[in-house]
Parts: C-alpha cells; sequence; structure tokens
C-alpha cells in the first residue's frame, strides 16, 4: 500500500460518507422545516393544512376553557387571533395575557391542534419570536428584552 | 469590602493572565530560559487569584448580601443553603466565573502535573492556556462583572429560578464545564505542537489524558442535564434536540473522534495533522456553545438575560481563536510529516471510518442548530429545526458506528483480516438474530426502528464481550491462564470494554423507552384508578403542604401490581412566590424493569385533577449507560502508562499491546 494509495481509500471514503449524508440531510431538511407564524402572518399568507408550524403570540385575556384534559384558547398578536385546541398538560407557565408558542397543524375548521405548547421558563422571559411578532403590530410594550 | 476583593483579585488575575499568556511565548521561541520558566508559576498564581475571587462572590451569595446586585437578582434569604451556593453559578456573571475558575483550575494543574513536559512545549502549552484566560477574564470584566454593587441595597433579593433550585444544577453546570474547558488543553497542545512543528507518539500519549478527563465530564455534564430535564420539566422526554443540548453534544461527538485519533497518533504515530484538527475543531465547538448559550440568540432554560454587547464579545473572540488557530494549521500542518502506513482494512481503517461517521454526524447537528439563525439573519424568516431531522440523519449515521464498534477493536493494526474478525463475531450476529426476533415476536408488526435498536444493542453488547475473551482467550486456554491475562490487561483495554459497553446499554435504553412506552392523560379524581403496563395506579387524592420556600400541591397515588401494592408516589406542583413561578414535580418510581411517571396538573375545580401517567421501560439505562462510559473513561486515566507526564519522548512504541 503506497501513501498515495491510502490517501485515495481516505479521500474516496470520506467523499462517499459526505455524499451519503448530504443526501439524507437535504432530503429530510425540507421537510422538517418548521416556520413560525403570527395570528397576523396566518392571516396574510394561509398556510397548508397539513404543514406543521409554530404559532405564537399572547394567549388572550378570557379566552381559556378548559374541558378535563383538553383546554382551548386564543393565541394573539392584538391585531388578529387564532383559535387553538391542545390536549395534555399546559406548561407550568401558562397564563391569559402571557406570551406562547404552540406546535402543531391547522385543522380544517381553521383551529390550529397544537401537540406541544412551549414551555416559557422565567416569569420576565418572552420568547424572542413573540416579542417580535408583537413589535410588528406596533403592540410591543414591554421595555427592556 | 468582600466584592471589591473579588473584583481585584479579577484584575491581578488579567494581569498575571497576560504575563503568562506572553512573555513565556516569546522566551521559548527566543531560547530565554527565565522568560519559559515563568509560565508554570503564572499558571499557578492565576488560579489562585481567580479561586479568590470566586470565593468572594460565593461569601456574597451565602451570606445573602444583595448590596452585590448579582446576589440581589439571583439569590434570596429564604432560600436553602445548597441553592445559595449552586445559585453563584445560576446566572450569567457567576457561570462565567465558574468557567474561568475551572479553566485557571486546568492551566494549574498543567503545570503541577507537567513538570516531565519538555520545558519549552510546557510554556507553550501554558502560555495558550494564558491567552484563553486572557479573552475570558476581559470578557467577564469590561461586560459580566459580577461584584457591582447596588445604592441601596434592597431588604431582600429576587429569589433564583425555581428550576433551578434542584440538586440536578448543583452538579450539572461545574461537569460541563469541566468537559468544555478541558477540551481547551487538547486546544493548547494542538497549538504549541503547530508552533513547534513537531508532533510525535509522545505527544498524543500526554494530551490523551486531558482530552481523556474533558471526555468523560462532558460525557457525565451531559447526562446530568438529560436526567434533570427529565424528572424536572415532567414532560417525561429525555433529549429534545434543543439547540442548546445540541451545543454541548457537538464537542462531545468532535471529542469522542479525537480521543480515538489520537490513538492512531500515539500507536501508529499517522493521522496527524487529522488530530490537531479535531483538537481545534473540538474546542471551538465549546465555544460556540458559549456563543449560543451567552448571545441569547435562542430561546431556551439556558438563556439569561442577555446583552448584545456580551454576544458580539463571544463572537469575536470565537473568530479570533478558531480563525487564528485554522491559519496557524493551513500554515504549519504541511510541514508535518506523514508517519505509519496501513491499509484500509485495519485497525486504523476502522478509527478514520469512526472519525468520519462522528464528525459528520457532528456537521448534520451543527447544521441543524445554525440554519435557523442564519435564515433569521438573512430573510428575518423565523424557522426551527425539529428532532425529524435530527432523527432522520443521526439513526443512519449512527447505525454503521455502532455496528463497527464491535468490528474494529478486532481488528490489528497496519493490515487486518475482516473475514476472520467477522467469523469471531458469530456469537454476536446470533445474539442479535434472537433479539430482534423476540422484539419482532413482541411487537408484532411494529416499528423497524425498534428491531434494529434491539439488534444494534444485542450485536455491540455481545461483540465487546467476544472482544474482551479473545483478549484474555477465555475458554481456549486453562482458565488459569486466562485469570493471570485478565491481570496483565491495561487499564486502558479495560476502559474501552466498559465504555463501550456503556454505549450499549444507552442503545437498549433509547430502544426501549420509545418502543413500549405507554402513557395516559385523564382528569383523575380521588378513588379513581388507571391501568398502565400492567401496574394500576389510584389517585388517593390532593392536599396543600408548604416547603421552605414555596407552597405545594401533593397528589398521592397508589400503584398496584396484581392487587400487590407497589409504591406510593407523591407527585406535586410547586408554586414559588420569590419569583413568582410554578414548577412540576414528577413523582418517579424506579422498578426493575420501567419508570413509573405520575404529574398532577391543574384541578378542574370539581375535585378531579389532570394527571399525566407514563410507564416507561428500561429508561433509566439511558443515563446508566452514560455512567458506564463515564467510568470507563475513568478507568482508562488510571492506566499507568498514561499517568500523565509519564511517558518519555521517542519512546519505543510499546510491542504487542493488545486492543484498546
Amino acid at each position: 500500500m503506497t501513501r498515495k494509495r491510502k490517501r485515495l481509500y481516505l479521500v474516496i471514503g470520506s467523499v462517499a460518507a459526505l455524499f451519503v449524508a448530504a443526501g439524507i440531510v437535504l432530503t429530510t431538511f425540507e421537510d422538517n422545516l418548521v416556520f413560525f407564524y403570527s395570528p397576523s402572518d396566518l392571516q396574510e399568507k394561509g398556510v397548508d393544512e397539513d404543514r406543521r408550524f409554530r404559532l405564537g403570540g399572547l394567549v388572550e385575556e378570557g379566552s381559556v376553557v378548559r374541558d378535563g384534559v383538553v383546554t382551548t384558547f386564543r393565541v394573539t398578536d392584538l391585531a388578529e387571533s387564532v383559535p387553538v385546541t391542545y390536549t395534555g398538560m399546559l406548561p407550568d407557565l401558562f397564563r391569559e395575557g402571557q406570551g406562547v408558542v404552540a406546535e402543531g397543524k391547522l385543522d380544517g375548521a381553521g383551529v390550529f391542534v397544537a401537540s406541544n405548547v412551549l414551555a416559557k421558563h422565567d416569569e420576565n422571559y418572552m420568547p424572542p419570536e413573540v416579542a417580535e411578532a408583537l413589535k410588528k403590530t406596533g403592540q410591543w410594550q414591554g421595555g427592556t428584552q | 469590602m468582600i466584592a471589591e476583593t473579588g473584583h481585584f483579585a479579577l484584575v491581578l488575575a488579567l494581569v498575571i493572565a497576560l504575563v503568562q499568556g506572553i512573555l513565556p511565548l516569546i522566551g521559548a521561541q527566543r531560547g530565554h530560559q527565565p522568560w519559559v520558566a515563568l509560565a508554570a508559576p503564572a499558571a499557578g498564581a492565576q488560579f489562585v487569584f481567580v479561586a479568590i475571587a470566586f470565593s468572594c462572590l460565593t461569601v456574597g451569595y451565602l451570606t445573602s448580601d444583595f448590596s452585590i446586585v448579582n446576589v440581589a437578582e439571583n439569590s434570596h434569604s429564604a432560600k436553602p443553603l445548597l441553592y445559595k451556593i449552586s445559585g453563584v453559578w445560576g446566572n450569567h456573571e457567576g457561570s462565567l466565573l465558574l468557567w474561568i475558575l475551572i479553566l485557571a483550575l486546568f492551566g494549574a494543574m498543567v503545570a503541577l502535573f507537567g513538570r516531565n513536559l519538555p520545558p519549552d512545549l510546557r510554556a507553550r502549552v501554558l502560555a495558550i492556556q494564558g491567552l484563553i484566560g486572557v479573552g475570558f477574564l476581559l470578557f467577564i470584566l469590561f461586560t459580566s462583572n459580577p461584584f457591582g454593587r447596588l445604592d441601596p441595597p434592597p431588604l431582600d433579593g429576587q429569589g433564583l429560578n425555581p428550576l433551578l433550585q434542584d440538586p440536578g444544577l448543583a452538579f450539572h453546570p461545574p461537569f460541563l464545564y469541566l468537559g468544555y474547558v478541558g477540551l481547551s488543553v487538547s486546544f493548547s497542545f494542538a497549538i504549541a505542537a503547530l508552533i513547534e512543528g513537531r508532533i510525535d507518539p509522545a505527544w498524543a500519549r500526554w494530551v490523551r489524558p486531558w482530552t481523556l478527563v474533558a471526555w468523560c465530564f462532558l460525557t457525565g455534564g451531559i447526562a446530568l442535564g438529560s436526567w434533570w430535564a427529565y424528572y424536572e420539566l415532567g414532560w417525561g422526554g429525555w433529549w429534545f434536540w434543543d439547540p442548546v443540548e445540541n451545543a454541548s453534544f457537538m464537542p462531545w461527538l468532535v471529542a469522542t473522534a479525537l480521543l480515538h485519533s489520537a490513538i492512531v497518533v500515539e500507536k501508529r504515530d499517522a493521522l496527524k495533522s487529522w488530530t490537531i484538527l479535531l483538537a481545534i475543531i473540538a474546542f471551538s465547538f465549546s465555544l460556540l456553545g458559549t456563543f449560543l448559550v451567552r448571545s441569547g440568540v435562542l430561546n431556551s432554560v439556558h438563556a439569561f438575560a442577555t446583552d448584545p454587547s456580551r454576544g458580539i464579545f463571544v463572537l469575536i473572540f470565537l473568530f479570533l481563536v478558531t480563525g487564528g488557530a485554522l491559519a496557524l494549521y493551513a500554515f504549519r500542518a504541511p510541514t508535518m510529516q506523514a508517519g505509519g502506513l496501513f491499509a484500509p482494512i485495519s485497525r486504523e481503517g476502522g478509527l478514520v471510518l469512526n472519525n468520519l461517521l462522528l464528525t459528520t454526524a457532528a456537521a448534520t447537528v451543527l447544521l441543524g442548530t445554525l440554519y435557523p439563525l442564519f435564515l433569521d439573519a438573512l430573510s428575518g424568516e423565523k424557522v426551527s429545526v425539529g428532532p425529524p431531522y435530527f432523527n432522520a440523519t443521526f439513526i443512519p449515521l449512527m447505525t454503521p458506528l455502532i455496528l463497527l464498534m464491535a468490528v474494529g477493536p478486532l481488528l490489528t493494526w497496519k493490515r487486518a483480516d475482516a473475514g476472520a474478525a467477522l467469523a469471531r463475531l458469530k456469537a454476536a450476529l446470533v445474539a442479535a438474530a434472537v433479539i430482534a426476533g423476540i422484539a419482532w415476536w413482541l411487537l408484532a408488526d411494529g416499528p423497524v426502528l425498534a428491531l434494529l435498536g434491539m439488534a444494534l444493542f444485542a450485536w455491540l453488547a455481545v461483540g465487546v464481550l467476544v472482544e474482551l475473551a479473545e483478549r484474555l482467550r477465555l475458554f481456549r486456554v486453562p482458565f488459569r491462564d486466562s485469570w493471570r491475562r485478565a491481570r496483565l490487561q491495561p487499564r486502558a483495554a479495560y476502559g474501552m470494554t466498559i465504555a463501550h459497553l456503556g454505549m450499549a446499554f444507552i442503545i437498549l435504553g433509547i430502544t426501549a423507552s420509545e418502543t413500549w412506552q405507554s402513557e395516559s392523560l385523564t382528569v383523575m379524581r380521588p378513588g379513581e384508578s388507571v391501568e398502565l403496563g400492567g401496574y394500576s395506579f389510584t389517585f388517593d387524592g390532593a392536599r396543600s403542604a408548604r416547603g421552605p420556600n414555596y407552597d405545594t400541591i401533593e397528589g398521592d397515588f397508589i400503584v398496584r401490581k396484581d392487587s400487590r401494592l407497589v409504591a406510593r408516589m407523591k407527585a406535586e406542583t410547586r408554586t414559588f412566590s420569590n419569583p413568582p413561578m410554578q414548577t412540576t414535580e414528577a413523582a418517579i418510581r424506579p422498578t426493575a424493569f420501567a419508570d413509573l411517571y405520575v404529574v398532577i396538573g391543574e384541578p378542574d375545580g370539581r375535585g378531579g385533577y389532570a394527571t399525566r401517567i407514563y410507564y416507561k421501560p428500561l429508561v433509566s439505562w439511558i443515563w446508566f449507560g452514560a455512567l458506564v462510559m463515564m467510568l470507563g473513561g475513568f478507568v482508562s486515566l488510571s492506566d499507568r502508562r498514561l499517568r500523565i507526564g509519564a511517558p518519555r519522548q521517542r519512546q519505543a512504541v510499546a510491542g504487542a499491546v493488545p486492543a484498546e
């Protein structure tokens, strides 16, 4: 085995590994990007029924209805709002008037079926996506972020 | 006074780090011995002053001195003692100080244990450590001073995030930092070697213990973080492919690759420049992780309240360190003499493949982690990359890696007979087929991944044991001879066996818990029962109680199996007032084969509570496996041949050293 041959094998091996990895990455990447939309974005652009995405905004005051383990509420950016239904246990900091990010899909009736409601870990912390969505609608009042 | 002492000690540490970073480098270049000799005492002194600063902050927390901004913002007088101590690193400034303390500690340890190193190499390594220290000391002093005063001091502090008030937090950051920062030593050795333009097996032996220490702590730190998320967040999951988790996982993948490629440098004097590159990348990933966490670009429990100047500082530092190191690498690496030759099918070939797979895995994680940041910066679109992407890329990369893990150690150096190695693995193949068959029978037409996972577990576990038996010639020579061989085996070989077994346990835990998990989500009233995984869970009512600094609702559950009492479990929802927040305390009961996991949620106002119950088979094997891996690392570390500084330069490669 000459040094050149060895190097050749190494190069071929690495290139092959890279190609396989790149192939897997590219085919799965597109399908697994989860976009973030605010209720206003949703109104403007519209999203396919089968597409998973993240919805962020504030939990509308007075909109939370609990029925057993199913919770329905509305997510608002104070311009538009979207009805959401979620089956499961909500994170500890889920409150009316607080920021929330939910991941899921729209059903046929325009209700967002959340499979996952993301926890906020800190009372003073606003998810940056939500803060930005609120800034866009001109409703941002928080001073420090 | 205590805060000012701490602040002053930090400034002194910066001055010493500057001396440590500059003079020994010049001294080693010009052959000026007094400057070379300066490196070790400077490293010791830097550590002493950083330790003084850290103690000052700790005293501030212990005495609840709310005239210090950092203490007032992150502590509270009613907090239990343990969390007053761990609260020191439960915030940005304090955790940065811990980072610097550990960095200085590693520097001091290199100075202490590196007495047998050639003086020039030691001086250069310590100088690079010193320069990294300069960067971080500037960072803390100019953007994140933990010793700022507050006038007038408040009556009480704002308290620590209750999620962080947990014994797990006391150990998770220090372990992780020991791992992150430990990689700085491998980095410094790599840079020093590039400056000297010489790498030989002795160099690899000097670096390996440091990489091994870092790797062990990184493994432990990641496992602790995962375990903490499992029991504290109450979601029942243990890994979320969260960007911050990825930030710690990427250095781990590269450090694992480095650990293996350094063996090739040590035994065969090959793969030298690749190993150097891995050492640079591993520490760069540590810095990248720091940047991701500190800059506030991520939304996570780890993102402390942020200030943009900090992110920019770390980013510039990252560019300087990585860019500088890579430039030096590009300039010097071609001058390195390539070493031992090997056939593609050989121990070296196996390790090269291991490295390719691990670094490719790290690259896919990097893409998934950074892509959302780039897209946001370029187009303003917000996306996230979820677990499906990581699962789809990781499983195809890890499967060949694990197949290889059983084969590689059976191959000989230089040129190996793949057929002979595979023939010895017949037992592993049979075991894999049997286990997959059983899994198939249990699952009827269950997910293929479950069969794959179980088969990989059996293949690896039996493969590792076969390799051990081969080494001891078990059953082929009289037992007495095998015993003698067992005692003569180097510890490093046992370390490998143990660590690889740990990996098998992790695969078993992941596969079993993902495949056979069952869960129930219902509103339960007192007296009602739920059947899950052969157990019956009866809700025995909930009541309010008072903890040291929180109010709690405790739900009692009686668990029976075949009407025999198994356990009483108590799940809690705690409400803290400083800061106002709720946390979920899941009740977890490990049994022989599964974890029982109960979470109690909101009352429905009619006497019922939302409850979530999981039955998670073998899930604890994930963390047990990580612990075993870490143990394997420490066993390997205790190997006499690797004792720091023990090897002599250009020492003849030990003759028939068995598998490792």
